[in-house]
């Protein structure tokens, strides 16, 4: 066990690596920073003069490394477009994106196990099509288009919620259920499979055998196997949805971190989009290794290997 | 002794009371209902690509400033605009209709991109194994991390927003899956005994990759291709809703939305009519997939 955690932590840190060299590195591919800072009307001794502040003129390497070592400790470097310290401005932003994935995900989950344990109880039954016909409508259908689907129909034509902003909590009903049923089909699915197999092994045929009530069978038997899986893949999706609030925040005017990032990107703000891209994709390693632990340590079987 | 069981079970293969496995999987698909609906509606779609010139009852580009906002026919509009008009008056079906190459095109060519690298990627991980596996799963552990719209939105605004970037950033950003799950399913192949024989018998790898490992994934890569597609078109119609995917006035679907965004509150349709032909679409290739693969399934085959 504790092999397996340290050579899966090592490999997290060499893939977060290779991450900040990409993020770094992106941006620099084919636009020059100092152009970008000094603006469209800059003659070319201004952008030279920027190049030298701002120290683009040493080797990539070296930047690289400064970049890394600076980041490592907080400092993502200053905002070219709002002149603040980039970790200020993130950290504000995260918190909401946090709040958004988090609300997401409890959404996703007290929908999609209910419905999963249900399918899988009864399979072929008409809860069962309904809940596969809701899977694969919701991967048709676009997160931004459902978002302002549901502002027509909740916001303008019931005036039940905000159609955007902060303000409240109402205000992030909607962003949440956007967010969260695009997490649903795939729990939905692993929730019935996981339960449609363990339902026909032999521990529940003892189990019914015993004659022990339905209820224990399927919620302490059953359920609790069924739902290892489950838990890693949520961790997942969770790295996943804060990756894909850009799109959510932007149809709501939501300011979080992914908002953020659009406005970042239409403003050519390299280090906020550097550290942005860090971040997002940190979230993600750090999900995915909490998922990989959590499986080996919620099932037994795999500790031994 | 080997030979003439083979040759037995070949005069029974023949015989029409066994079918081939290609008679078995027509025979499943002409059983398949949404195999043959969701493929009869992307056929109609890709016709209506390839036919838009003939189609459209407009040209897509062309403003009328007097005819702005028309509402369509079933919102009491006439008949001269089908669908409407947009801000800029031109005529919202011929839009939809040229729409239609726009997302069909990222969607096959991204998808067919990814297709490539990937498949190189996991093949090459499954049949080696060791080192090249080692660095295929963390290539894919890489990938994986990496939020994709936020890296593609910013590519595109490097590289500006034409058809060629977003189409290459897509494909370059959508072969994980293909790598996964053609690596294991190589991995499986790879101890079957005629690549063994293959071996053996000082056949070149390259040809063993290609006439015994490819064939034989064949199935689950048009499976994933059908979901890398839809993917593609999603992400296109996201990036483009945006405004870092393609440019205007390109009729992209995910632009007509975007366009659409402001006028939310007076005039819905403008986002309701792109949104469903995006739905149809992406539900159609996510049918045709799931058909693909109820078909070509292992379990029931005879």
């Amino acid at each position: 066990m504790f092999v397996y955690i340290l050579k899966r932590f090592s490999s997290a840190i060499l893939v977060a690596l290779t991450v900040s060299i990409i993020s770094f590195s992106l941006l620099y591919l084919s636009s020059d920073p100092a152009a970008a800072i000094a603006g469209e009307n800059a003659s070319g001794a201004d952008i030279e003069a920027v190049r030298k502040f701002y120290g683009f003129d040493r080797p990539i390497a070296v930047q690289y490394f400064e970049w890394l070592t600076k980041a490592i400790q907080g400092d993502f470097g200053e905002s070219y477009y709002f002149k603040l310290p980039v970790s200020d401005l993130i950290f504000d932003r995260l918190s909401i994106t946090m709040k958004l994935g988090l609300s997401g995900m409890i959404f996703a989950l007290s929908f999609a196990i209910p419905l999963g344990v249900i399918a899988s109880i009864q399979p072929n039954s008409l809860i069962d099509r309904f809940a596969l016909f809701l899977s694969v409508m919701g991967q048709a259908v676009p997160s931004f288009w459902l978002g302002l689907i549901l502002i027509v129909v909740f916001s303008i034509n019931l005036g039940w919620v905000p159609a955007s902003g902060t303000d409240s909590f109402q205000s992030y009903i909607l962003p949440t259920i956007v967010l969260g049923y695009y997490a649903m089909p795939a729990i939905m699915r692993l929730t019935r499979a996981g339960m449609l197999d363990v339902l026909s092994s032999d521990y529940i045929r003892t189990a019914r055998a015993k004659g022990l009530s339905k209820r224990s069978i399927l919620f302490k038997h059953a359920l609790r196997n069924a739902i290892i899986p489950v838990v890693s893949l949520a961790a997942v999706q969770m790295g996943f949805m804060l990756g894909g609030a850009i799109v959510t925040e932007s149809v709501f005017a939501l300011h979080g971190a992914g908002y953020l990032a659009w406005e970042s990107i239409s403003r050519n703000d390299l280090p906020t989009i550097q550290a942005l891209i860090l971040i997002f994709s940190l979230f993600f390693i750090v999900f995915t290794f909490l998922a990989d632990i959590l499986n080996v340590w919620l099932d037994p079987r795999m500790r031994l290997n | 002794m080997s030979i003439i069981i083979n040759k037995t079970n070949r005069t029974e293969m023949k015989t029409p009371t066994s079918p081939t496995p290609r008679e078995v999987i027509i025979g499943r698909m002409k059983k398949h209902k949404g195999l043959i609906i969701s493929f009869a509606v992307l056929l109609g779609l890709v016709l209506v690509a390839l036919a838009a010139p003939l189609l459209a009852p407009h040209d897509p580009f062309k403003q009328n400033l007097l005819l702005r906002l028309e509402p369509p026919v079933f919102l009491g509009g006439s008949w001269n605009n089908i669908f409407g008009t947009d801000h800029l008056g031109r005529d919202y079906l011929s839009r939809l209709i040229y729409g239609t190459q726009i997302s069909l095109l990222i969607g096959f060519v991204a998808a067919l991109i990814s297709a490539v690298i990937g498949t190189i990627m996991g093949v090459s991980a499954g049949y080696f194994g060791g080192k090249t596996d080692l660095v295929v799963t963390f290539l894919v552990n890489v990938r994986l991390s990496l939020p994709v719209v936020l890296v593609a939105l910013a590519v595109v605004a490097l590289f500006g927003g034409s058809l060629f970037v977003v189409i290459s950033v897509l494909g370059l950003l959508l072969w994980d899956r293909f790598a996964v799950v053609t690596r294991a399913a190589t991995m499986q192949i790879r101890n079957m005994e005629y690549v063994a024989a293959a071996e053996i018998l000082g056949t070149k790898i390259p040809r063993i990759l290609w006439k015994d490992i490819l064939p034989n994934i064949a199935n689950q890569l048009i499976v994933i291709i059908t979901l890398e597609m839809a993917h593609a078109i999603m992400l296109e119609a996201a990036l483009s809703f945006l405004g870092l995917g393609v440019q205007p006035p390109t009729p992209s679907w995910g632009l007509m939305i975007s366009e659409g965004k402001p006028m939310l509150f007076f005039e819905p349709w403008l986002i309701t009519i792109p949104g469903v032909a995006l739905f149809i679409l992406v539900f159609a290739i996510n049918m045709f997939g799931d058909g693909v693969r109820d078909v070509s399934a292992p379990e029931g085959r005879n």
